[in-house]
């Protein structure tokens, strides 16, 4: 295995010339590859590609109807598209066979209302939580005494366990909580419209700002001290180095961060279900898509099911706008960059 | 190849895991035979026993039945977890859940997927001592599907150094209020978050008013009666007049227990638990200055809710004779009043509330009875988490003000007719 | 490019810094270099109020007395061990400790064989060249776009089918899945960044491609790696919709065991025992953190001058 390797040129450029050896040595490569990538695939389908597929197919079945004879459930038939048409659409059925439209109360008339405020978190937090934890990692990267304690107090907000957050801004937010308390108002954070949104995106910035500060930070270790160096000699001023000279060079790390960042975010499920209960407002102003579904899982499987598979339809189209258009390519190199700045 | 070699070893390792794992465990087996006359041992569920009284029954039946012992499997304290854990253990069968405890509102539910063995012929249950309220909440299209094994009704709390003698009716209540403002307090409270507490709450309203949620099948709306806007008005007008804090409607029980002890209710309805708490709490404020009253109605005791947990059999167990017998255990005089005396439960059977040393010990059982003996259930109907949804979401629009009352009835009324046809 | 990020990198920076300011004047370069550890300071102080101060209203409410659970004085008043001894009793048959033991062992196999199986993956993807590369890095990213909520009931009943309930492999083997891709994409950038000149280098002086990965480019992307590990091991930590489901009671992970702690009353919500639970389970972290911070910013150097 190993003489094809070595027989590589030494380049820079990834494609190897196409010779006569070379042919083989990319089969080699190729086998290599799949050994290597094998076990990540085969756990991934397991874990995640098996209740996909399950979703997809159980999407297309009604959920069980009440037999009036017997009282008891008995199984749906073939749905077709009902069940997307319940939540794109707000049809419901009624009784006698035809369609309405969902009226409230009814979970799918809450799919819209879910969607725009799931989106509404994500594009906040991961806003916030990116400028943020970008600050608190220039600062972690810096030398000073006690750095070390710095560290270890950011993580502590991510450390503790999401139920355990989730309770304890419950806690803070209560009406008679300590929030009110230091502020000197009555505002009510779980039930007021706004202040429930902000009381979850108060709560979310907290706990997952480490999370983008250590992801950012590890970027930031890879920029060479001599890179400042020869910009400062230059005469950049500190937001020059900054906006040149940092950002283009962290940029793989960051959105590598701001990528998984927002796909956590359009699944948010723990911390709205905890802190307002996806109420507030009218009653529906926190529930997101996952509260959602698992509101559905108990009312009718079939119904939760396609309800997934919108909300990952979702999740993908907004990953593919990121990845194709915001240049999240997590393949290029850092060295194309560097060579256009210095 | 080294890396070749790593990853085959990683590969083996994941594989050996797995292969490790299958050997192990004894999952959901899918078959139910012999399950009829058999005995032996059984798996009883519940959810978090706070106050510690399961494990000493089941020690005691475990010492009476030796070759029938009695595992206690305890799920979270969280009722939505129990209804999840209950229903993917039953969705897959599992013949390891013998004797499950169902909150009030699941039974029907349960029953008509089939999960709940019906409590007839060789199961029937002996009902005469048990408050006919209770046995209602097990019954589900005329046939016993559990056995109630503890209750739990709404009382008022009222503070009795303001208010001497308590309300009566719900208007003599809000006639109080002017004690209220007079004091700087709040009035009324009830539980009003976007939760199961404010279906317990709009209900009791609904029902004390003289209206029902839904017919006697259990999926017909009968919103839209003129008792059912007079119920659901009373708690929206007393929004509207700030007689209910603005902040009441983020109360849970907690935050309207805190508020009562704090002294900032006049009137709290709540369930039985904060008695106690409210006399011990060091930082209650209400220690001696507080009681307790049925709630208030039209005429009569207002119409609480009924809580409660019942027991029943699962259709996959193994050991349905042992299971019928735990469950007549637990229903039992001796395991009820355990249950009062160890746990400050609320019990089935209705002599132990005209107990005279119960009473002694426990001052709201006599108040605690008249609730439950004129509690009405919610909605008994399988499709029990679409309806507690369509009340919840429209009733607290209609409190926050941003739909009128006509309007939340009628969608509340929209909303459970299309539950009731699965979609 | 210079792959070595000068070990006197911190005494070449003030270096310059002294004489750039020298060239313009004399007097305020003291004042400059102080005037930047002053702002540095305060941010570090305004960082860790932000990050510490909910936490320490946690560790407040943990040492309330019960009793006086919703009192809003923002000192400790009332103090009590009470709610840490709740928290770890075992007479309602809650297990902390085990449940501490539990999520420190899942969380040790999940971050080990997660970063295993996950730097395999990013090395053929940074270095090796095939044709499918772009669907694979699809089908990775894929795998965190499904609603995780929504996993729990077809693995509830794959797992059962296998006879894995209740067993620790159910629970470790989604959570790896929830690092992977995250994983994998986080280290498969950073590969790309190596300098693999050097790792060639190395080959030509006959290592194999292995141990050349191993014992040059590993050491120089340690921060990634490191940073990796803790977020694979903080993400099996914060685990709960999984765990609640498939965990029993011997192998239940402490955000579980946390879920069902429970007032001595039903309806009561044991917020300081629930508080007194979350200050413990973060102390193992911590410490976690503290031992492993250096290697977060170890720079390109192996040793770390910084830290």
């Amino acid at each position: 295995m190993s003489a094809p390797e070595v027989a590589k040129p030494v380049a820079r450029t990834p494609k190897p010339p196409m010779r006569a050896g070379a042919k083989k040595a990319r089969r080699g490569e190729r086998r290599v590859a799949l050994y290597l990538i094998a076990p990540t695939i085969i756990l991934l389908a397991i874990v995640i590609g098996y209740p996909v597929v399950s979703a997809i197919v159980m999407s297309f079945q009604k959920d069980a109807g009440l037999d009036p004879a017997t009282g008891m459930f008995v199984q749906g038939g073939f749905a077709g598209f009902s069940n997307y048409t319940h939540w794109l659409l707000q049809q419901c059925s009624t009784a006698d066979g035809g369609t309405t439209a969902c009226p409230p109360g009814n979970l799918g008339s809450g799919f819209w209302n879910a969607t725009f405020v799931t989106f509404f978190f994500t594009v906040v937090t991961v806003i916030l939580e990116t400028v943020l934890g970008m600050w608190m990692a220039l600062i972690m990267n810096r030398t000073f005494k006690g750095r070390g304690l710095v560290r270890a107090a950011i993580l502590i907000p991510w450390a503790i366990p999401t139920a355990v957050t989730a309770k304890l801004w419950f806690f803070i937010f209560s009406v008679s909580g300590i929030a009110n308390a230091l502020l000197n108002t009555q505002i009510l954070w779980t039930s007021d419209e706004w202040a429930s949104r902000f009381a979850i995106i108060i709560a979310d910035t907290w706990k997952t700002t480490p999370f983008m500060a250590l992801l950012i930070l590890a970027g930031l270790q890879l920029i060479p001290e001599d890179v400042y160096e020869a910009a400062k000699v230059d005469g950049a001023t500190t937001f020059q180095r900054f906006w040149r000279v940092t950002m283009p060079l962290v940029k793989p790390a960051l959105m590598v961060a701001v990528l998984f960042r927002i796909l956590d975010a359009l699944r948010i499920y723990d911390l709205p279900a905890i802190l307002t209960g996806g109420g507030g407002g009218n009653g529906n102003a926190t529930t997101t898509l996952s509260i959602l579904v698992i509101d559905q899982i108990r009312q009718g499987f079939n119904s939760a099911s396609a309800l997934s598979t919108i909300t990952f339809l979702i999740i993908f189209i907004v990953a593919f706008i990121f990845v194709r258009f915001l240049g999240a390519n997590v393949v290029r190199t850092q060295e194309s960059q560097q060579k256009g700045k210095l | 190849m080294k890396a070749t070699r790593l990853s085959i070893i990683a590969g083996i390792a994941v594989a050996s895991l797995a292969l490790a794992g299958c050997s192990g465990g004894s999952g959901g087996s899918s078959d139910n035979s012999g399950g009829d006359d058999s005995r032996g041992p059984i798996t009883y569920v519940q959810g978090k026993d706070n106050s510690n009284v399961v494990r000493p029954l089941i020690d005691k039946w475990n010492k009476a039945h030796p070759k029938e012992k009695v595992t206690f499997k305890e799920q979270s304290d969280q009722a939505d977890q129990q209804h999840d854990d209950l229903v993917q253990h039953f969705q897959a069968k599992d013949s390891n859940y013998d004797v499950v405890d169902v909150d009030v509102i699941w039974t029907a539910e349960f029953a008509a997927k089939g999960w709940l063995q019906p409590l007839t012929g060789k199961y029937k249950m002996d009902n005469s001592k048990l408050l006919p309220a209770t046995v209602k909440t097990g019954t589900y299209n005329k046939i016993q599907y559990a056995a109630p094994q503890t209750s739990d009704g709404g009382i008022l709390y009222y503070r009795k150094d303001l208010v001497p003698t308590p309300p009566k009716t719900w208007d003599e209540m809000m006639a109080d209020c002017s004690i209220a403002k007079q004091a700087g307090i709040g009035c009324y409270a009830g539980q009003y978050a976007k939760y199961e507490g404010l279906t317990v709450n709009v209900a009791e309203a609904i029902n004390t008013a003289g209206g029902t949620i839904v017919g006697e099948d259990g999926k017909t709306p009968t919103l839209n009666t003129p008792e059912a806007k007079k119920g659901l008005q009373r708690l929206v007008d007393g929004f509207k007049d700030g007689n209910i804090p603005a902040e009441a409607i983020t109360y849970q029980e907690e935050q309207g227990r805190q508020a009562f002890e704090a002294g900032k209710l006049l009137f709290l309805r709540n369930w039985p638990y904060v008695f106690n708490l409210a006399k011990t709490d060091g930082s209650s404020t209400v220690k001696d200055t507080f009681g307790i009253a049925p709630l208030p109605g039209d005429g009569g005791p207002g119409a609480s809710s009924l809580g409660g947990h019942n027991a029943a059999i699962s259709t996959y167990s193994k050991h349905k004779a042992t299971a019928f017998d735990f469950v007549k255990f637990l229903q039992s005089e001796e395991t009820q009043k355990f249950f009062v005396t160890q746990g400050s439960l609320s019990p089935v059977i209705a002599s132990l509330y005209d107990d005279a040393d119960l009473n002694a010990k426990f001052p709201y059982l006599s108040t605690l009875k008249t609730s439950i003996e004129h509690a009405v259930p919610r909605p008994v109907s399988p499709f029990y988490p679409a309806i507690t949804k369509a009340v919840q979401d429209n009733a607290y629009a209609a409190l926050k003000g941003s739909m009128s009352v006509d309007e939340a009835l009628k969608n509340m009324g929209d909303a459970i007719k299309t539950a009731g046809s699965g979609s | 490019m210079s792959a070595i990020a000068g070990p006197a990198a911190a005494e070449a920076e003030s270096t310059s810094q002294k004489t750039s300011t020298a060239r313009a004047r004399v007097k305020p370069r003291r004042r400059r270099g102080t005037a930047q550890g002053i702002r540095t300071g305060i941010s570090a102080l305004v960082i860790v109020v932000w990050c510490l101060a909910p936490f320490y209203w946690m560790v407040v409410t943990a040492f309330r007395d019960v009793g006086y659970t919703f009192d809003t004085t923002p000192w400790f008043t009332h103090v009590t061990w009470d709610n840490f001894a709740t928290a770890f009793s075992t007479k309602l048959g809650n297990h902390l400790g085990q449940a501490l033991l539990n999520s420190l062992f899942i969380g040790a196999c999940v971050t080990i064989i997660g970063l295993l199986v996950g730097t395999f993956a990013a090395y053929a993807l940074a270095r090796l060249d095939f044709k499918f590369k772009g669907i694979v890095l699809g089908v990775i990213l894929g795998a965190s776009m499904f609603p995780g909520v929504a996993l729990i009931t077809p693995l509830f009943q794959l797992f059962t089918n296998w006879g894995w309930m209740g067993q620790y492999q159910a629970l470790i083997l989604p959570e790896i899945s929830f690092v992977l891709p995250l994983t994998v994409y986080t280290l498969t950038s950073f590969f790309r960044e190596m300098p693999w000149d050097l790792e060639e280098a190395a080959r030509i002086d006959g290592c194999t491609q292995a141990q050349a990965f191993r014992k040059i480019i590993l050491p120089l992307a340690a921060p990634a790696v490191f940073t990796t590990a803790i977020l694979a091991f903080i993400s099996s930590w914060n685990e709960y919709l999984i765990s609640s489901q498939l965990s029993s009671d011997a192998t239940q992970p402490v955000t579980v065991a946390i879920a069902s702690f429970a007032g001595s009353q039903p309806h009561q919500e044991p917020y300081t025992a629930v508080m007194a639970a979350g200050t413990i389970v973060t102390v193992p972290l911590v410490i976690l953190v503290l031992i492993f911070q250096r290697r977060i910013v170890a720079g390109l150097t192996a040793g770390g001058v910084k830290g």
